[in-house]
């Protein structure tokens, strides 16, 4: 057994006094040549909430997956404590054994059926198959009492996928609950969250793990992670690094753990505004049946300005990032895009006016996976003159700009040939990035610019959105992300069921305003 | 025109109607069971043709009739696994894969045959069922005739449609099959078997597109002919659609499929010739198509299906 950390800490409650739920021991686990968890130590106590932090790549994901039994180790133990608390090996590479075990994992995308019903997943795998029935009372009995108890409330009687992601999330965790779990792993549970639902979630966490539960929270978002945990554990490159009470820990301390170096400070000076490059009037895009649509949108973003709309994603940021792209026509207003007027959904029209588009999903819109980094480079221009002649590509001329590129914006990958596919996130970003930004365009499209991203990259993104707002370009700034807005934004407007509402001043502005908008509120209400 | 209506309320005609759907009620139940795990399977017109040569063959050779049933699930189910295997663990194309299925299967029992019967013109015929003989109901007006011809194979199929019905939605099996079709990491995070589930109903499903395939052998035809399936198969992967996965819809479609059927036979002789009998024949088939246009852009598949899943991966 591997002593606790932090004897530097006798003011602390005696954590140490409470019995030991679950005791990882030398895990290791490689694929191929990659080292993705390293001999990994972990013990968890009752009643604890230890944090699991790492960048993207660092193995948190590996680990957790070996815990519930979708990877086995190569090397290393699990040791679960039983009813009697008595610590006994968990078998691994079973989900099963995992659960009989009480390990409990609410996944970052929802492990639910969506045709079944809260109830219907939550009892899923618990009778045994060939059984005819349910034993529904009784399962309701227990499903109503834990509701009861935890406070997580949700309509179990509809099909999941007609729920909100927030009641999702909750059905979630009393799926785990209802299996009577001892540990319960929450993978970036507030990722897809307001913050009024991300803080009732904290609240719940806490009282489960005052009732006993060992919670283990995955997470990048340090502020969470300060605010809820007394134990925060580092990984980085498939090693722990850092094992410490969160308790005399602050952020910068955190994320220098987790990168590995210092992180530079964002620099912003005063915006100087230059002539509008999106003017909206009343705008529709999308019939009204739909969920992703905009209703009378109005807005006026400025050359050198970034403002950033804030809302949880499929309230109509897709329609107003298609409209800006000229994936969509307006359906009904006025929309004045760098001077011309868009009528018409026409997306090469768009990027001659000098619109640049970072899309929201990187794979699917803004890549071509099977293409080499130079051709996805040259994708959005390929009739300009530097890049073909007589219609034929000037091959040697687009591979020695994506080369440069590749220096400048310091892209990890074999070299312009290779096919961006084997790309990690962020340097697939960064190869949109130059593209975008080789063009020096007049309004830029960030639909959530940095998803996905460890925090290095997401630094470097910024500081060349930032860079570009001071050339003069207006940029449009979509996020889930509110310290990315507030980091970055100018003003911020919310966007909620197809709703634009007017852009504020983000020094004015507090999260929790943002938050209060994002579900709904008016922003009367909400100041 | 009037003698276009009057088809309608011939006993006769609704008789034929459900002679016609029976085999496609088995089939639709099969393919909506197979796509309700997630897994669609073109293996279906090869399996009717496996299903209708070895179950007419094993009562040849002497079983009893439910014993040729049994011989024809078992076959079916077979197929299944072979299916199964190729599409869940391995994640094969199923697309492919059916297709391939459906052409292993009809020659296996093209071959069966001519290795049975070498020399043989005409295939020996079998004591198929019999129809019905049911003391109260015979003497209904009406609904007597219609019920007194058909067999006790009919009433199988409709206990299937009722069984699957309650399967899925009443029973913890059921709840994991739909689950396995929406969302497989949600039922292998609950310690269930994604590969297991799927194979499971892949096989069941076959079998029960097999006993189509038999009900036209043992129960229609009384002999295996070659071509006799002429894509009743294919037409119950429309009919699927159709039913949007749900047994109830599904016996309605069959149902549909089989009155158009029935009705347009009865209108060649009422034509006379005037029309290509050719004209007639089209009809259940456009009203396949038009089912499918109408319905199929609104459909709501199983969120998972055609798309393989392995362990650990996402």
């Amino acid at each position: 057994m591997i002593a606790l950390t932090a004897p530097d800490q006798p003011d602390r409650p005696p954590h140490e006094t409470r019995p030991l739920v679950l005791s990882l021991s030398g895990i290791t686990k490689r694929f191929g040549s990659l080292v993705a968890n390293d001999a990994i130590d972990l013990d968890v106590r009752a009643g604890e909430i230890v944090a699991l932090l790492g960048e993207n790549g660092a193995g948190k994901t590996t680990l957790m997956s070996i815990l519930f039994g979708h990877y086995v180790a190569d090397e290393g133990t699990v040791h679960i404590a039983d009813a009697a608390g008595q610590l006994a090996p968990l078998p691994g590479g079973s989900a099963e054994a995992a659960l009989r075990a009480g390990i409990g994992m609410v996944h970052q995308h929802f492990a639910l059926a969506e045709n079944l019903t809260g109830f219907e997943n939550i009892v899923l795998g618990t009778v045994p198959l060939w059984r005819l029935g349910f034993g529904k009372a009784t399962a309701r009995a227990k499903v109503a009492r834990l509701m009861k108890e935890t406070g997580l409330e949700a309509d179990l009687g509809v099909p999941v996928g007609r729920l909100s992601v927030g009641e999702q999330q909750r059905i979630e965790i009393l799926k785990a609950l209802y299996r009577d779990v001892r540990v319960l792993i929450l993978d970036e549970p507030t990722a897809v969250l307001t913050p009024q639902e991300a803080d009732g979630l904290a609240e719940t966490v806490k009282a489960l793990s005052k009732k006993g539960l060992a919670v283990i929270f995955i997470s990048h978002k340090l502020h969470e992670v300060l605010a809820l945990c007394e134990r925060v554990v580092v990984l980085r490159g498939g090693a722990k690094v850092a094992d410490r009470p969160t308790a005399g820990a602050d952020r910068a301390t955190l994320a220098e753990l987790m990168v590995g170096r210092e992180i530079p400070p964002r620099e912003r000076a005063p915006a100087t505004l230059g002539a509008p490059v999106l003017r909206l009037a009343g705008v529709d895009v999308g019939a009204p049946g739909e969920r992703d649509r905009l209703e009378g949108a109005d807005l006026e973003l400025r050359g050198g300005e970034i403002i950033g709309i804030a809302g949880v994603s499929g309230n109509g940021q897709g329609a107003l990032a298609a409209l800006v792209a000229g994936l969509k026509a307006p359906r009904n207003g006025s929309c004045e895009i760098v001077g011309h007027a868009a009528t018409r959904a026409d997306p090469s029209a768009r990027i001659g006016a000098g619109v640049g588009r970072i899309p929201e999903d990187r794979h699917r819109d803004g890549t071509i996976g099977a293409l080499s980094v130079a051709e996805n480079y040259v994708l959005e221009t390929l009739a300009a003159s530097e890049n073909q002649r007589h219609g034929l590509l000037r091959r040697s001329a687009i591979r020695a700009r994506a080369a440069q590129a590749i220096r400048d914006y310091d892209i990890r990958c074999p070299g312009p040939e290779a096919p961006i596919r084997a790309l990690s996130g962020g340097n697939m970003q960064k190869v949109v990035l130059a593209r975008v930004l080789e063009r020096a365009p007049r309004l830029i499209l960030a639909h959530q610019p940095t998803r996905g991203l460890d925090i290095g990259a997401t630094t470097d993104v910024h500081r060349r959105l930032l860079a570009a707002r001071g050339r003069g370009a207006g940029i449009l700034l979509i996020s889930e992300d509110l310290d990315e807005l507030f980091a970055l934004s100018d003003r911020i407007a919310v966007i909620h069921a197809g709703h634009l509402s007017p852009a504020m001043d983000a020094a004015g502005l507090d999260t929790r305003t943002v938050g209060l908008m994002m579900a709904g509120h008016s922003a009367e209400e909400a100041a | 025109m009037w003698a276009a209506l009057e088809i309608l309320s011939q006993a006769n005609f609704w008789a034929a109607t459900i002679r016609i759907a029976t085999p496609l009620i088995f089939g639709v139940l099969g393919a909506l069971l197979c796509e309700r795990a997630g897994v669609l399977n073109l293996g279906i017109e090869g399996i009717f043709v496996a299903g209708a040569m070895s179950g007419w063959l094993a009562v040849y050779l002497g079983l009893p009739l439910w014993g040729g049933v049994l011989v024809a699930a078992l076959v079916g189910a077979l197929f299944g696994l072979i299916h199964g295997v190729l599409t869940v663990p391995l994640g094969l194309s199923q697309h492919v894969t059916g297709i391939g299925v459906t052409l292993l299967a009809t020659s296996i029992a093209y071959f069966g045959y001519r290795v049975a019967f070498p020399n043989v013109g005409t295939p020996p015929r079998i004591d198929a069922f019999p129809p019905l003989d049911l003391p109260l109901l015979r003497d209904v007006p009406f609904l007597g005739p219609i019920l007194g011809q058909q067999t006790a194979f009919t009433l199988l199929a409709f206990a299937c449609v009722i069984v699957l019905a309650l399967v899925l939605a009443r029973t913890p099996l059921g709840l994991a099959l739909r689950a396995v079709g929406d969302n497989p990491e949600a039922v292998e995070a609950q310690g269930l078997s994604v590969v297991g589930l799927r194979i499971g109903a892949v096989m069941a499903g076959s079998a029960l597109m097999a006993l189509g395939g038999a009900f036209l052998t043992l129960s229609a035809f009384n002999a295996f002919y070659f071509g006799m399936i002429n894509g009743r198969g294919w037409v119950c992967i429309a009919l699927t659609v159709f039913a949007s996965w749900r047994p109830g819809k599904a016996l309605l479609g069959a149902l549909l499929f089989g009155a158009l059927d029935a009705y347009q036979l009865r209108l060649q002789t009422i034509t006379g010739g005037a029309v290509p009998s050719q004209i007639f024949l089209m009809l259940p088939y456009l009203f396949s198509i038009a089912a499918l246009v109408l319905l199929a852009r609104r459909a709501d598949y199983p969120r998972a299906l055609m798309k393989p899943y392995f362990k650990g991966q996402r």
